[in-house]
């Protein structure tokens, strides 16, 4: 893999068999990203971004072709070793379900670094700063039922950034917050993308997120249709 | 890590609280009821030492194999002073005699003339010693029915509904016929002072219970009976002691040859008995086999139904990129944690109870009717070692294997799947 470039697909397909059908979620997707991309798989629902994400996180498996992540073939990659490279590497955010109810923020943004065996002092320190980048230090001892959806998934963005991971995957992140929130987190997401030359990838059907990406591709039917700049800076 | 995990499982009362009460409550019960079977089955055993045989029965050789047919032709004699040497040997032991017999009642009409006759089986035992201990042993204040003890001469107790079919009141006389020691035809005149019910069919339809002074004088058998029982002191029949008695005295008699030397049975050796030890045994273990097999099922499922309802929680944790074995492993160790917990707080709440009631015991008899012969009206308990573990590894166990097993959905599925759950 040259240098700069952290994902790369090739014919990648995906097909979940459905009884007696099957349902071809992505079919020969090839697609290369740079180091500090803040692109988007936009399209209609079911038009495979979400099994796109999962499988470049190496949550799902390809059914054919290849996808390399950082330099791994996730398709070949075992439990273990997947397992690793998510921690290490790889921040996700979803829709929801992103936050675990019982601890509060805190615990939350702490538990990747608990995973990565970072010593108490600088996991302290990470967690808190990660809270700033979000504005939310002051909401560190509350629990996810006591926030807005917007204070919950700018939290989950702390999650996914606060190990200074070079990939994050955010799963329509913004499909269940009004405008405002939405600007915001996306503001968020790109000043740490320029500050720590994060790459982002999106998937989205939201016309606020597409306004923001820099680059926008178009999936149909789990095919590439278009691969375009986008309006962002 | 494990301060991070710990706090989950505190705040979480669906994880902590729930499957621990599940866990206390099944094995409670487990241990609790196991304890009350073998209670029950030491009541039967003290039923059957009071009423019929002792902790060990004297009687003589003979009389000894023919017993079923009541032969008190056969019956000891010298009975004050084998009592008296009984009592000197083993002074553990209560020792009693006492005189089954059986005969034809025979009711007179107002003229003396026959009105209705009954065939009875009886039991003669000291009822007019003052402090004596059979009327406790016999439990006959309790199955009273109508009337009172015997105090005079000629009064005995009879079946309540004996006591109907002959149309017999309180101080209603009726005449036993039956044989003497010596095999000629004896009559005596009795009157009832009280009925009982035994809650026996058989003994019901046909049981008297007699003073021994009483059947004495009328079957020749001055100075005789039929057996003589040894009870320990404390009620509590123990094999090994009961064998050693039995020991003690067989070897008094060893190679001496006669049928109407005395011979000892302790109440494990009695005709029968070893096949009903052998059913009770068998049944404990089936009921307490049943009953763990529904605990560990419940215990199961609560296993089952705490993960189940935790897949969102395990899906973002392997997104965050935790190791599927690391996710199983702690599942374990929580439900190892709670196992242990539940198991024995269970175990302890349950031998508490079990141990009251083997010490205490819970008088029932104010609300219960129709107390009989064989109903205990105290609820009692036994606690063996086996108490100690029959709830609490079942209890670790269930909640272990419930949560292994709905932990292995996590390996089968696509980690992509466990979110797919959610969203829907
Ligand atoms: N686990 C699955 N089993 C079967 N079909 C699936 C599964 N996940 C996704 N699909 C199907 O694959 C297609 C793409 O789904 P998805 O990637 O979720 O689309 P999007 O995220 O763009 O809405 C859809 O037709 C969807 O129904
Ligand atoms: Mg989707």
């Amino acid at each position: 893999m040259e240098n700069g470039t952290i994902i790369r697909t090739t014919d990648l397909v995906k097909i979940y068999p459905m009884g007696e059908q099957s349902i071809t979620a992505l079919q020969d997707v090839n697609l290369t990203f740079g180091r500090g991309e803040f692109a988007g798989l936009v399209g209609p629902s079911g038009s495979g971004k979400t099994t796109l994400l999962n499988i470049l996180g190496s949550l799902d498996a390809p059914t054919r072709g290849s996808a390399e992540v950082l330099g791994l073939r996730v398709e070949a990659l075992p439990h273990k070793k997947a397992a690793e490279l998510r921690n290490r590497h790889i921040g996700f955010i979803f829709q929801t379900f992103n936050l675990l109810p019982v601890y509060t923020v805190f615990e939350n943004v702490e538990f990747p670094l608990l995973l990565l065996g970072m010593a108490t002092a600088a996991r302290r320190k990470a967690v808190m700063d990660a809270l700033e980048w979000v504005h939310l230090a002051d909401r560190a001892k509350s629990r996810p039922n006591q926030l807005s959806g917007g204070q919950s998934q700018r939290v989950a963005i702390a999650r996914a950034v606060v190990k200074k991971p070079e990939l994050v995957l955010a799963d329509e992140p913004t499909a269940n917050l009004d405008a405002e929130n939405s600007h915001h987190i996306l503001h968020t997401m790109e000043n740490i993308n320029r500050e720590l030359r994060t790459t982002f990838l999106f998937s989205t059907h939201d016309d606020k997120v597409i306004g923001h990406l820099r680059r926008k591709i178009t999936l149909v039917d789990g095919r590439v249709a278009k691969d375009e700049p986008g309006a962002g800076r | 890590m494990i301060r991070f995990l710990l706090k989950g499982i505190l705040r979480d009362r669906g994880r902590s609280l729930f499957p621990l009460l599940v866990v206390t409550a099944g094995v409670f019960l487990t241990v609790a009821f196991y304890g009350y079977i073998l209670g029950m089955m030491n009541n039967m055993i003290r039923s059957n030492a009071n009423l019929r045989h002792g902790h060990v029965k004297v009687m003589t050789r003979a009389y000894a194999q023919d017993i079923a047919q009541v032969p008190n032709e056969l019956a000891l004699t010298g009975v004050a002073a084998l009592s008296d040497e009984l009592r000197t040997s083993y002074p553990d032991l209560d020792w009693v005699a006492r005189i089954p017999f059986g005969g034809l009642l025979d009711v007179p009409d107002d003229e003396g003339e026959t009105r209705i006759q009954a065939p009875v089986a009886g039991l003669a035992v000291d009822l007019r010693t003052s402090g004596g201990p059979e009327p406790g042993l016999l439990g006959l204040a309790k199955i009273l029915v109508r009337g009172r003890m015997p105090r005079v001469p000629g009064e005995l107790l009879m079946s309540d509904e004996l006591a109907r079919k002959l149309g017999l009141d309180i101080g209603g006389k009726a005449t036993l016929i039956t044989t003497t020691m010596a095999g000629s035809l004896a009559m005596a005149n009795f009157t009832v002072a009280g009925t009982i019910r035994f809650g026996i069919r058989a003994m019901d339809r046909t049981g008297l219970i007699a003073d021994l002074a009483d059947l004495r004088r009328a079957l020749d058998m001055d100075d005789a009976a039929g057996e003589v029982l040894g009870l320990f002191k404390d009620g509590i029949y123990r094999s090994d002691q009961a064998a050693a008695v039995l020991r003690s005295f067989e070897g008094r008699y060893a190679g001496r040859q006669g049928e109407f030397l005395p011979a000892m049975q302790t109440l494990a050796e009695q005709p029968g008995m070893d096949i009903i030890i052998g059913r009770m045994r068998y049944a404990t273990s089936a009921i307490v086999f049943i009953f763990l097999l529904a605990m560990s099922l419940v215990m199961w499922n609560a296993g089952l139904v705490g993960t189940l309802r935790r897949y969102g929680e395990f899906g973002l944790r392997l997104a965050i990129g935790e190791a599927k074995g690391h996710v199983y492993r702690t599942m374990l160790a929580e439900s190892l944690l709670i196992g242990v917990l539940g198991s024995t707080a269970g175990t302890v709440l349950g031998l508490s109870l079990s141990w009251y009631l083997q010490v205490h015991g819970i008088d029932v008899s104010s609300i219960m009717k129709n107390i009989t012969f064989l109903m205990d009206t105290v609820l009692h308990s036994k606690i063996t070692p086996l108490s100690f573990v029959i709830g609490f590894i079942p209890g670790l166990l269930a909640s272990l294997i419930g949560t292994a097993i709905a932990g292995r959905t996590i390996y089968k599925r696509q980690t992509a799947r466990l979110f797919k759950e959610l969203e829907s």
